[in-house]
């Protein structure tokens, strides 16, 4: 039925383009149309996995410790990510409750559960199972993972409440903080060939 | 680059959107084809791009005037009741002097949704007239859109951060309007717009002058 070649098609334009698969470094970007092609790094597959294990402890302590406090008339709010879905769900507002759980909370947790359980498994020289299924996820999540907007938000809100209360940032704003970099340097340093190149070895 | 280089779908190959493997098109096959390395289904083209383009582009702008009409956020300070729209917002942080959080406001959910409506209704319409016009510039425009898309959100977590921490019994209250609903849908339905829409469709209309 299907053939394998040593071709790849910009995903943008679909122009082929010969890979040359010795030197498997930097970046190949499409002539016609600017598309980055291929992006190549070696030996980052440790460096993806202490990524992930980073992510996964600062969105745990992003996620128990509150994010904001704030002083108002001697009476103190304290809230965590998950407060203001539940505020909206309680006032009828579950469309907007379930948007806010599933880009600020779910996404990015689910994204780094699959980063683990896909590339674990591989550096014990292992294949998970469903990997490729588990692995599309990564890519499918990554524009409803809101993190770093989630973050704009927060700074939006603190300079808007100063006006009116005292703030006090939380513990959970600086995990927040330091995620977003920590999400940023996992993409960077994931190689998806690591997991192709696998599922060619299977085959 | 005197010679282009062929296509995929000009050499009959497919490519897989999930690990970018080509794998061969047999004409006379009539089953849907799954990728051999990862499994997923391999299309030439993202099926019905523009139909389903159009579908969600027109849900968008249905969706746009409630979400400007309506209030996003009403805020209930010892008594005193008071309705925001996401316009009244950014002016009401304009009139309060803190214009640099009026603009990212204004910039994130006035100017992004509207341009990225206007871009894939574009891009949408100069692939249906089979435009030839700067197919490069048209792709990076399609970039634009995948990329700023979400920063549009930036309201609804405002709204949900007000919600959570103004929360005080008898003295300040603020609850979420349904504006902020229309929007989220807004910014959902553009994201999805721009996921369905295929920008190989740009170039296939190419005609190529170098050959
Ligand atoms: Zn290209
Ligand atoms: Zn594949």
């Amino acid at each position: 039925m299907s053939q394998h070649l040593s071709l790849i098609a910009c995903h943008e334009c679909d122009l082929l383009y010969k890979i040359d698969c010795s030197s498997r470094q930097g970046i190949a970007k499409c002539q016609r149309c600017g598309a980055v092609l291929v992006r190549h790094e070696r030996h980052k597959l440790e460096q993806t996995l202490a990524l992930t294990i980073t992510g996964l402890m600062l969105f745990i302590v992003a996620n128990a410790f509150p994010i904001l406090s704030m002083r108002f008339e001697e009476q103190i709010t304290e809230t965590i990510l998950f407060t203001g879905v539940k505020r909206l769900y309680d006032q009828g507002m579950w469309p907007l409750a379930i948007l806010v759980f599933l880009t600020s909370i779910a996404f990015p947790f689910l994204r780094l559960m699959a980063l683990l359980y896909v590339f674990l498994p591989i550096k014990f020289n292992r294949t998970p199972w469903k990997m490729a299924v588990i692995f599309r996820l990564v890519y499918s999540f990554r524009p409803w993972s809101m993190i770093e907007v989630f973050m704009l938000g927060i700074l939006v809100s603190i300079v808007k409440l100063t006006a009116i209360a005292a703030i006090i940032p939380g513990l959970a704003l600086w995990s927040f903080a330091v995620l977003i970099f920590v999400l940023a340097a996992t993409a960077t340093s994931l190689d998806p060939d690591l997991v192709w190149d696998r599922l060619d070895k299977q085959a | 680059m005197n010679k282009r280089n062929l296509t995929a779908a000009e050499m009959s190959l497919l490519n897989c959107h999930n690990c970018g493997l080509l794998s061969k098109k047999m004409d006379h096959v009539r089953v849907l084809l799954r990728c051999p390395r990862c499994g997923t289904q391999l299309h030439r083209r993202k099926p019905r791009s523009i139909p389903q383009t159009w579908a969600l582009l027109v849900a968008a702008y249905m969706m746009y005037i409630p979400a400007n009409l309506l209030p996003i956020m009403t805020t209930t300070h010892l008594g005193h009741v008071q309705s925001d729209t996401i316009i009244s917002g950014v002016i009401y942080l304009l009139v309060s002097g803190s214009w640099p959080l009026a603009l990212i406001i204004f910039i994130a959910s006035v100017f992004v949704p509207v341009l990225k409506l206007f871009i894939l209704t574009y891009l949408v319409l100069s692939v249906q007239l089979k435009s030839q016009w700067r197919p490069v510039d048209r792709t990076r425009l399609y970039r634009i859109t995948e990329t700023i898309g979400r920063w549009s959100m930036v309201d609804i977590y405002v709204v949900t951060l007000m919600v959570a921490l103004v929360n005080i019994e008898g003295l300040a209250d603020v609850e979420a309007g349904p504006g902020a609903i229309a929007f989220g849908a807004v910014v959902i339905l553009t994201m999805f717009a721009a996921m369905v829409f295929d920008p190989r469709l740009i170039w296939d209309n190419i005609r190529h002058t170098h050959e």
